[in-house]
């Protein structure tokens, strides 16, 4: 593969951003079942912002690392909500992961991944199991580094990323809820996909189709 | 597509912003926002050296919560999220520096997850700024979750006596250790129950949160609509009132003679005339115990949209809470003493 450079991360947050605004109904019906019904509206104007702050980049003279910055703080002040720090310290963690780096190789775009979860556990304080975003973020950079290390190429690492995520956010229907909103809930919030997981299936997806 | 709800609004994603815009022609003399910051809202009249600053804020939707309390007497400044979304931590951040006098500033609001993350992260930039940041989460909501995990309760329309205790303290220049105990002490001393009877719409998407039955409603529902305890049919608002003030009562456990005051608050479409009817009941359960009432308040204080339902708060007083209470507060949209 080429080395991906930051005009190829930022066509990524392009398809990203079309994949949410196309998914945000969908994503506000899943959050109206045990939450605010906000949830699509919050991500589509996290990442549509990000859109926007990336094509103010002069991207020839931009490293990795400050376009992912860029991403996160526009991702942050454009949402506030629960969704605006989770992301923005994942995209913080990817900046801080690829520091130094000119372009991104297989191993890069491996660890970027695993820095963005771990930012979302981190910032977020869940487990697994409890019903949120991390359901299907966390599985997914563990079987991207594990397909890596398996000697997998960056395409079939991420493919094993994306069913991780899908089965994830699937399992999140079988969860009681216990972080955010929806953990007043208690069992009502049984037999509903978590929006946070859903929409992270959403972003990973997009993910995986712009840099593979 | 569903049939769309009907609102008065220009553009759903500029509601915020010309709301905002709105406010700030009316109030002129009590409101301004940060320069360069527009969802920082600060008191003219309120920050000063030596005075521990009160930054209150979260999502929109709920007015006059939050900004409707920035005045002096009470918070010094609220920072504005989205409808329905906490604030990002930038115009905390600036909220903070606009409130600091020196002696500290203590951050107020409601306990949501997201709420939290993006004030801590706030605090954390402040730090940075050498301002010293407490925070106070207010977990009035009896029905979000058991008495033994306060902790995890939300912050519903409780918050305006609690903030009204803790800008009180800090406008009588407390100590910082006194304005917190004293916002913790207002916190653990106010109870609130709510019931919803028919949903809200958010701008953007102008469709109802929840559904629920014509005939039904749902005690102990959130101000964003998250469920509540238990759906069933509409009952009397005598019913109504006397569930609510059944688990309140039981919490807060007053002895005769004990004093309390009393916030029946709409959730938004709910008229004053149903919240007069739920305040007879109020004052007839608290005679009955003996309980005597210091003061009232009926009417819009903290609301979801166009929400149909009420809720119920009562601040369990002693001298102290009276006092901080009955301290003069002169704000846009509220005024005491």
């Amino acid at each position: 593969m080429t080395a991906i450079d930051t005009a190829r991360l930022k066509h990524m947050f392009d398809v990203i951003a079309v994949a949410i605004e196309a998914d945000k109904d969908r994503l506000c019906q899943l959050d109206g079942v045990i939450g605010d019904a906000d949830h699509g509206i919050a991500m589509e104007l996290g990442f549509n912002a990000v859109r926007d702050s990336l094509e103010r980049l002069d991207l020839a003279a931009t490293e990795p690392t400050v376009l992912l910055n860029t991403a996160a703080k526009s991702f942050l002040n454009a949402v506030g909500a629960s969704s605006g720090p989770l992301y923005a310290t994942a995209l913080m963690r990817a900046a801080a992961a690829v520091k130094g780096k000119a372009a991104l190789e297989g191993a890069d775009v491996i660890a970027m991944f695993q820095a963005m979860a771990q930012g979302i556990k981190d910032r977020g304080k869940a487990e697994i199991g409890e019903k949120t975003m991390i359901d299907a973020w966390l599985p997914a950079a563990e079987a991207a580094a594990a397909a890596h290390a398996a000697g997998s190429t960056l395409a079939e690492s991420l493919d094993a990323a994306l069913a991780a995520a899908e089965r994830g956010a699937e399992a999140t229907k079988d969860m009681i809820a216990a972080k955010g909103r929806s953990s007043r809930l208690g069992e009502r919030s049984l037999g509903h996909i978590d929006p946070g997981a859903a929409s992270a299936v959403t972003v990973i997806a997009a993910m995986t189709k712009s840099l593979a | 597509m569903p049939v769309q709800t009907k609102k008065i609004i220009n553009d759903g994603n500029r509601s915020v912003d010309e709301m905002l815009e709105g406010i700030l022609a009316a109030h002129p003399r009590h409101l301004k926002s940060v320069d360069g910051s527009p969802r920082s809202i600060v008191a003219r009249d309120g920050p000063r050296p030596g005075k521990v600053g009160l930054v209150i804020g979260g999502g929109s939707g709920h007015e006059p919560t939050f900004l409707g309390f920035v005045g002096k007497g009470l918070a010094d400044a609220a920072a504005i999220g989205n409808v329905f979304a906490s604030p990002p931590p930038d115009p905390i951040l600036e909220c903070a520096k606009a409130v600091s006098g020196g002696a500290g500033v203590l951050f107020m609001y409601g306990n949501y997850a997201g709420d939290v993350m993006n004030f801590d992260m706030a605090a954390e930039m402040a730090a940075m700024d050498d301002i010293e940041v407490r925070t106070v989460l207010t977990t009035d909501d009896v029905a979000s979750a058991p008495r033994d995990q306060r902790d995890k309760r939300r912050g519903v329309a409780g918050n305006f006596f609690i903030f009204k205790a803790a800008g009180a303290a800090c406008d009588r220049i407390l100590s910082f250790d006194e304005c917190e105990r004293i916002a913790r002490k207002a916190n653990d001393h106010t109870f609130t129950m709510g019931v919803a009877l028919s949903p809200c719409s958010l701008p953007q998407t102008r469709r109802p949160n929840f559904e629920i039955g014509a005939d039904e409603m749902e005690i102990g529902m959130g101000i964003h609509g998250e469920p509540g305890i238990a759906r069933g049919k509409l009952r009397t608002a005598d019913e109504i009132t006397d569930e609510m003030l059944d688990r309140i009562l039981a919490e807060m456990a007053p002895q005769r003679g004990d004093k309390v005051a009393v916030l029946v608050n709409s959730l938004g479409s709910t008229p004053l005339m149903e919240l007069y009817i739920m305040n007879r009941r109020v004052k007839q359960r608290l005679d009955d115990i003996g309980v005597s009432v210091h003061a009232t308040w009926v009417g819009n204080y903290c609301t979801s949209l166009e929400m149909a339902g009420a809720s119920v708060t009562l601040e369990h007083l002693d001298g102290e809470l009276q006092t901080m209470l009955d301290h003069p507060c002169d704000c846009a949209m509220f005024r005491a003493g």
